[in-house]
């Protein structure tokens, strides 16, 4: 049995995986990273559209600061977010974005003077400011009251994960390449490490850590549809259920994109509605303003999904080989606009569907786009019930975005999350009753237990055949637990996903190699997969509301009273077929932003009782308080400044307010 | 939609285990039918799926973003997620990249090759200061020196034009278009403080620039069109200035 030993053991080599990774080894801790791929393959590589941190460098941005995002980012989330973590976030983000510029990502950049842009689908001149000539500029996206998102061009999560894995060689952190996390090893209330599979030789090596950090992004691929890579698969998350003792949080709480491309689901930028695309039908109708007569194309993620659905469903979708869509019209934009400005869009178009958008129309379907859910941790975090354990990104919980992230608050997360849990992990290891403390039975124990599995798979009786439970999953998850969702639908899908996960239990595979082997790695996995889909759809199926993107048919309104709480998901005895499902309340006394209308959307929702005496003892505090400085309202309200590392602490820096030299 | 007659594809796949001593390197034949739309990876799957569960590729992002998935595609390398089979014949062969090293049958390890090449060509902004205030205004950047970074930052790391290119198959550490890319892009850098000796000592020998014999066999296979011929030619100027300097 080989065992290695170290410091803090970090699952996952995206940017937020990374960034924790470097956090902690310039704190002085060996630090090893696992992946399942060269890190600069990893998912974050995806992200074109940018990242949120309110800089108010452009003019348009003018005014924006850390309370405008946090507003944004809690309405956003429909008030699912924690806000304490919200305003941890809201404040980190600038130093991330800054911090980045000085290790090397070409940010795009404001340039003095007048220029032109699109707004509305009208041609509008903007002036921009001297004095941020050279300054990191930002460009709009859906959801914000001032244009936020910091950007690279059109690559920006790309140069962001390749500044980030230099900093990780520069570092000199050793990442072990295609190796998967099996299993963590824990006794129950202490995680040590984790089993993992070398995916070239098929060895399995006990990884032993004072700190493991699961970083290993969202869950795309439990649905059919999704604009995820092939690797998101969400074993990560599985990991974590599989102890027992750490939970996942709002599993249901699942964003689907409106513009993918029909029927690869490649993500198409919002940008080419924002630019002013249109949507057509069938019969090449513009639809949209029918539905949403104000915000048309532009409104927010989820009601424009919702909103092609429905009218797919009115039997209003074009047909093809493949099924049903609706068409993305960017033709009036341009020639030199498209190849210019969505050069990524004309590319998709040309290579994947063989279209050109100069001049015909790009078929799309909304699709599964990213997981809010995720591992449950503190705002450290730090597992609540399984020391030793942290996780950070897309397959974390701590929980920023709620029921709905923003675009542009995501990769922002990544890095953002990287700092400040990185120094809490840092810190971890520095106290002395966290060292490493591990009998090698439990590691023994372990280690033999996932051989075992792996044998049974490999020499097994097993009969059943993994891509087609897989398969089937996929359907159940995009047609029922989608962008719609009934009680009677959620019920069939989950009493379904429950045979299918019996059934992965009694998997067998063709080819016995036991080294690289593809086929053994989709059984293994999709034995996990069920485990995650099923949290998700058990999740839906019990949250009767509709908040952010879980959209109930049946419950249409968003319920304070009932559901102002976080769903945590445990699978406590491994024979079970479904999670249990556990509540978390969120505590509307402590809010610095009391729930109420989004600003978009239903304005139909259930009050919880404490909301109004919350926001009478808000709206008592700011009147009070009138003309002072922010940031004592602010922390009058909801002080929050001592939960975050001392090293990312103090205000940011703008043209329009300057720190003291 | 017009029912239209799908050709049958024979795809002819280089095979070889070098984990498994009983395996010799070996052409493989699948018959596929093809579908509308259908990508190489999309045909690899259902190969995998249907006719051979044990076939090694490598995919992630499958919208030709990652870099992963680069193959000879009847000999020349490109990335074969994006590659639609209807833009080729109907027999047409896939092998591994050449120069890095063989996991198994399509798959290869760049990232290996990648990491050693980064390790030593330091390909990081050596800025001035470890640390800066992370609360302070950025250092300003002029916009267009930014586009220009950009622009040969785009690289995926693919190996496209590492497997193109002779040298790289002669010398084992020779560092390719991609090294000699990021020299120039870490050049043009402001943040990076290293000097043109500091440059030189990386790659100002048979490893680095002067093993280049720019014959180009990169920068036509390079998926991301990016300008190696200039930037190679760059790096070369400013290397020959400086060794006879
Ligand atoms: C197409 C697309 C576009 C997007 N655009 C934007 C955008 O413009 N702005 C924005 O803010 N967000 C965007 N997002 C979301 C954002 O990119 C992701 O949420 C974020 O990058 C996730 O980063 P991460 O570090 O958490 O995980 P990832 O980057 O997905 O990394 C996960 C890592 O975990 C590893 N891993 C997984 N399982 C295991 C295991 N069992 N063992 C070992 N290693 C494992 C993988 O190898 C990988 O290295 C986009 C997402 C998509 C899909
Ligand atoms: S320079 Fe081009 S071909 Fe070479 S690795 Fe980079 S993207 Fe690939
Ligand atoms: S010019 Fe020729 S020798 Fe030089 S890197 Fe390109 S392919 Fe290799
Ligand atoms: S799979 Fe990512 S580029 Fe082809």
């Amino acid at each position: 049995m080989r065992v290695i030993y170290t410091d803090v053991l970090v699952i996952g080599a995206g940017l937020a995986g990374q960034r924790v990774a470097i956090a902690a080894k310039r704190r002085g801790h060996d630090t090893i990273i696992l992946s399942l791929v060269p890190p600069k393959r990893s998912h974050s590589a995806a992200a074109m559209g940018g990242m949120q941190a309110s800089l108010a460098n452009v003019i348009k941005g003018q005014g924006d600061n850390e309370d405008i995002h946090f507003g944004d980012t809690v309405r956003g989330s429909d008030w699912g977010a924690d806000q304490d973590v919200v305003r941890m976030f809201v404040n980190t983000s600038p130093k991330a974005v800054r911090e980045l510029a000085a290790w090397g990502v070409p940010w795009s950049r404001v340039r003095k003077g007048d220029r032109q842009v699109i707004i509305n689908g009208e041609k509008v001149t903007i002036t921009e400011r001297d004095e941020a000539h050279g300054l990191l500029a930002q460009r709009d996206f859906g959801g914000t009251k001032k244009w936020r998102t910091c950007y690279v061009s059109d690559g920006t999560g790309h140069s962001m994960l390749f500044v980030v894995s230099d900093h990780v060689i520069a570092e000199g952190i050793p990442v072990h390449e295609r190796t998967e996390a099996l299993a963590l090893i824990h006794d129950g209330s202490r995680c040590h490490g984790a089993v993992v599979r070398n995916l070239i030789t098929g060895e399995l090596v006990a990884y032993i850590a004072k700190a493991t950090t699961i970083a290993t992004g969202g869950a795309g691929r439990v649905y059919r549809v999704t604009t995820n890579a092939v690797i998101c698969e969400g074993t990560g998350m599985a990991l974590a259920l599989e102890t027992g003792a750490a939970a996942l949080g709002n599993m249901e709480a699942v964003q689907f994109h409106p513009t993918p491309i029909f029927p690869a689901a490649i993500l198409l930028t919002e940008g080419a509605r924002g630019d002013g695309g249109l949507l057509r039908d069938v019969d090449g109708h513009r639809f949209m303003p029918d539905y949403e007569p104000e915000k048309k194309e532009l409104a927010s993620r989820d009601v424009v999904s919702r909103r092609i659905e429905e009218h797919i469903r009115k039997g209003k979708g074009a047909r093809s080989r493949f099924g049903e869509h609706v068409w993305l019209d960017i033709t009036l934009l341009g020639e030199h606009h498209i190849k210019h400005n969505l050069r990524e869009v004309y590319e998709i178009a040309k290579y994947f569907n063989g279209v050109d958008p100069v001049k015909e129309w790009i078929p799309i379907r909304p699709g599964q786009h990213y997981t809010m859910g995720g591992i449950r941790t503190k705002p450290t975090g730090e597992s609540p019930t399984l020391k030793g354990l942290f996780a950070a990104g897309e397959a974390a919980c701590w929980d920023m975005h709620g029921f709905n992230r923003l675009g542009g608050n995501s990769v922002a997360e990544t890095v953002v999350a990287g700092m400040i849990v990185g120094e809490f992990v840092a810190d971890f290891c520095d106290r002395t009753e966290n060292d490493l403390d591990v009998s090698t039975g439990l590691i023994r124990e372990f280690v033999a237990r996932e051989q075992a599995k792996i044998d049974d798979l490999l020499h097994g009786k097993g009969t059943e055949d993994a891509t087609r439970l897989r398969s089937r999953m996929q359907d159940l998850m995009t047609d029922k637990v989608g962008i719609f969702r009934t009680g009677a639908e959620l019920e069939s899908a989950v009493a379904e996903l429950e045979e299918l996960l019996k059934k992965s239990r009694n998997l067998g595979v063709r080819s016995k190699s036991t080294g690289s082997n593809p086929e053994l790695v989709t059984a293994y996995r999709t034995q996990k997969m069920l485990k995650v889909a099923l949290a998700i759809a058990y999740g839906a199926l019990t949250r009767t509301e509709s908040r952010g993107a879980h959209f109930r048919v049946d419950h249409p309104r968003r319920d304070d009273a009932q559901w102002l709480k976080r769903t945590l998901a445990t699978w406590k005895d491994e024979t079970a077929s479904l999670p249990t499902l556990e509540y978390e309340q969120l505590d509307v006394k402590k809010m610095e932003l009391p729930p109420g209308w989004r600003g978009y959307g239903a304005k139909d929702y259930i009050d919880h009782p404490d909301t109004s005496k919350r926001q009478a003892e808000v709206d008592e505090i700011r009147t009070k308080m009138e003309g002072a400085d922010r940031f004592a309202v602010q922390d009058a309200l909801m002080p929050y400044e001592h939960l975050l590392p001392e090293r990312l602490r103090g205000r940011n820096e703008r043209i329009d307010e300057r720190l003291p030299l | 939609m017009n029912e239209v007659k799908h050709r049958k594809l024979k795809i002819s796949v280089l095979r070889y285990n070098p984990q498994d001593p009983e395996s010799v390197p070996h052409m493989q034949t699948y018959e596929l039918e093809e579908a509308d739309g259908m990508t190489l990876f999309i045909a690899l799957n259902e190969i995998r799926e249907k006719l051979d569960p044990s076939l090694q590729f490598d995919y992630v992002c499958r919208a030709g973003i990652c870099g992963s998935c680069a193959m000879l595609v009847n000999g020349r390398p490109a990335l074969t997620c994006r590659q639609l089979t209807k833009d080729l014949g109907d027999e047409f062969t896939l092998a591994p990249l050449p120069v890095f090293e063989l996991i198994g049958d399509l798959s290869v390890n760049t990232g290996k090759w990648m990491r050693g090449m980064s390790e030593r060509l330091e390909t990081w902004v050596h800025a001035k200061e470890q640390e800066i205030d992370l609360r302070r205004i950025e250092e300003p950047m002029d916009p267009e020196l930014a586009e220009k970074l950009y622009e040969v930052d785009r690289c995926i790391e693919c190996g496209c034009c590492v497997a193109g290119c002779g040298t790289a198959r002669m010398r084992e550490d020779f560092v390719g278009a991609v090294g000699l890319n990021k020299i120039a892009r870490f050049k043009i850098d402001p943040r990076d403080t290293r000097s043109d000796d500091d440059f030189y000592e990386l790659v100002g020998d048979d490893d680095g620039v002067f093993g280049c014999m720019s014959l180009l066999g990169c920068h036509d296979v390079c998926p991301k069109q990016l300008p190696l011929q200039t930037q190679i030619a760059y790096v070369r100027r400013k290397m020959v200035a400086m060794a006879f300097s």
